[in-house]
């Protein structure tokens, strides 16, 4: 698989612009001001949701870009021009553009708590918004405080402990999509890591006058997966010897491979794969009372719900794909516990619950994007035009061809997991009959999906 | 379920009265046969609502005490979203109702669609390995 990469950083002017240090704070300085007036939007704009920059902006637009686009094709590359990270970045840099000397930073530098580490934190914090959701994407002011305090959460990260913990360790967006990130098409490795192991200074880790070391925590010669790896490029500016570079490389790359799978990533897998059933039932199914419960939170429905979405996510579907190891273990006659089978196979939900996010976000998408043109001239509500676009009238686009789009793409997901799967029992060296319950798993979540949208 | 709906029913009149009230529709889903000629009457419980229908492009609008209604042939079949088109409060975007016309073929066909992915990929990844499907 290392063959089938193209060096795109091999490219003199995409080598020069991703060396630039203007790069990454011109992306951030870009999407600021969009995040600053989804939050003013939200606190002193119009409570209508459909009529309010900050829900349409966040949660239409953003969306759309982040799980349609962004994230199937380049990964990690949101995270590298996330604001919300930004004024705590900018604050322990205590600089803009240019580096500090050595690329000091000014924080406490303290270490992440080894207990806390892993994607736990972020399955938890995901988990938490997504039960909260029917509230916080309708509710312009729900919406802003909930991005305010991840603002002012990452800053106080930022001043206490090293580099970018908010990011590694806390952000819910950044726990899944570094999981999918594993399928993007692009990855930042290292060319040759014996040139990494006779560099003394490390300056990709360390820092130098060139720039910081890495944010992520990440050392590049032992990068292996897309997972944590925000795309930053400081290491491609850092490091003295070229050694870094930015690949174009097939689809699902990191899945090809099945080193260092872990239980945290596995459930974080099961959690968004159950989310985009739950929201496609829940959000955007016909059945009104769910919509209701889902949005009376503290009522005593609600908390029935919770107690179903929790029970679903972290007990249900990952039980189920339990028993999936336990009869693939009873049909391969392995060794291996059942534990190991389902992680390693845990995998395939991966490429299958980013089609399903694909297909769910669809419906919702194309319904209301046109409500962008009028929140572009009247961001608060107020009654404003800035763009003449305030009166466009509400428009679903595509509305015939929605299932057209759904299926394909849940499809492709489905294949994908196959591929995974299959895969994944050549390596562990089991007969090809063991993938057959987790292919059955994957295919019954296909056809639910499917009965759901078309 | 897998095989097309035989055409035996003549297409019908039908009339259907939807209840619109924030953020549902009553009934929540519709069902009808395909070429049923479909009265749709809207009423509304307690704010505007409106209610488009994907794939219809049919679109109405009803207020307390002020009714809409509709009419249209459901030549195509499959499952519909059926949307409320008018800002009616929080939850305004995810109040939706289905019509199902003749739900059957379409899922049916999309369970076919689903096999033929799954037998399709398993050839594919399986020759790719350069082993043998069943081992």
């Amino acid at each position: 698989m290392r063959e089938r990469r193209f060096e795109l950083s091999g490219i003199p002017i995409i080598k020069k612009v991703l060396r630039s240090r203007w790069l990454q704070w011109s992306l951030m300085a870009a999407t600021l001001p969009f995040f600053v007036l989804s939050i003013l939007a939200g606190l002193f704009g119009t409570p209508a949701g459909n009529r309010n920059f900050g829900i349409v902006f966040v949660w239409i637009v953003w969306w759309a870009l982040l799980i349609l686009l962004l994230v199937p094709f380049a990964g990690r590359l949101w995270c590298a021009v996330c604001p919300i990270p930004a004024p705590g970045e900018w604050l322990q840099r205590r600089a803009l553009v240019q580096p500090r000397p050595g690329g000091r930073l000014y924080t406490l530098g303290k270490k992440w708590p080894k207990r806390l580490r892993g994607i736990w934190l972020q399955n938890g914090a995901f988990l938490l918004v997504a039960l909260l959701s029917a509230v916080i994407l309708t509710r312009p002011i729900v919406s802003a405080l909930v991005l305010l305090a991840f603002v002012l959460l990452a800053i106080a990260v930022s001043l206490v402990y090293e580099r970018r913990a908010f990011c590694r360790y806390l952000c819910p967006v950044g726990g899944f999509i570094g999981l999918y990130a594993q399928l993007a098409p692009i990855e930042l490795r290292v060319k040759d890591a014996a040139v990494c192991a006779g560099h003394r200074e490390k300056t990709c880790y360390t820092g130098s006058d060139a720039g910081y070391g890495c944010p992520w925590l990440l050392f590049p010669a032992s990068l292996e997966k897309n997972t944590y790896c925000g795309l930053c490029t400081e290491c491609l500016k850092t490091c003295p010897l070229d050694n870094v570079a930015l690949y174009a490389r097939p689809f699902g790359a990191d899945l090809h491979e099945n080193k260092g799978r872990r239980l945290d990533e596995a459930f974080k897998g099961f959690i968004m794969l159950v989310c985009a059933l739950v929201y496609s039932v829940v959000l955007i199914g016909p059945w009104s009372l769910l919509k209701e419960t889902a949005y009376a939170i503290g009522s005593a429905g609600w908390w029935l719900y919770a107690l179903a979405f929790l029970t679903v996510n972290l007990a249900l579907a990952p039980g189920l794909f339990y028993l999936c190891a336990a009869v693939s273990k009873r049909l391969s006659g392995t060794a291996q516990p059942a534990r190991r089978l389902f992680v390693e196979h845990a995998y395939a939900v991966a490429p299958l619950g980013l089609a399903a996010w694909a297909a769910f976000s669809l419906s919702f998408v194309l319904a209301n994007a046109s409500y962008a043109w009028q929140v572009l001239s009247d961001p608060f509500g107020w009654g404003w035009n800035l763009l003449g676009t305030a009166g466009w009238s509400w428009t679903p686009y595509l509305s015939g061809w929605l299932p057209y789009l759904q299926m394909p793409i849940l499809l492709l997901g489905l294949a994908a997991a196959v591929g995974v799967i299959l895969r994944t029992g050549r390596d562990q060296g089991l007969p090809r009959r063991s993938g057959a319950p987790f292919i059955f798993f994957c295919t019954a979540v296909t056809l639910a999906l499917l009965w759901l949208y078309v | 379920m897998l095989l097309p709906l035989p055409a035996t029913a003549q297409p019908q009149q039908q009339t259907i009265s939807i209840q619109a009230r924030s953020f549902g529709y009553e009934p929540g889903t519709v069902r009808v046969r395909r070429g049923d000629t479909v009265t749709i009457h809207l009423e509304s419980e307690d704010a505007v609502h409106g209610l488009f229908v994907d794939g219809y492009e049919v679109k109405l609008q009803a207020e307390q005490g002020r009714a809409a209604q509709a009419t249209f042939v459901a030549d195509r079949a499959g499952r519909f979203t059926m949307r409320c088109s008018v800002s009616c409060g929080a939850l305004h975007p995810f109040m939706i109702g289905k019509l199902e016309v003749d739900p059957g073929v379409s899922f049916g066909r999309a369970a076919l669609a689903t096999l033929a992915a799954l037998a399709g990929s398993l050839v594919y990844f399986t020759r790719r390995s350069g082993e043998g499907l069943l081992r």
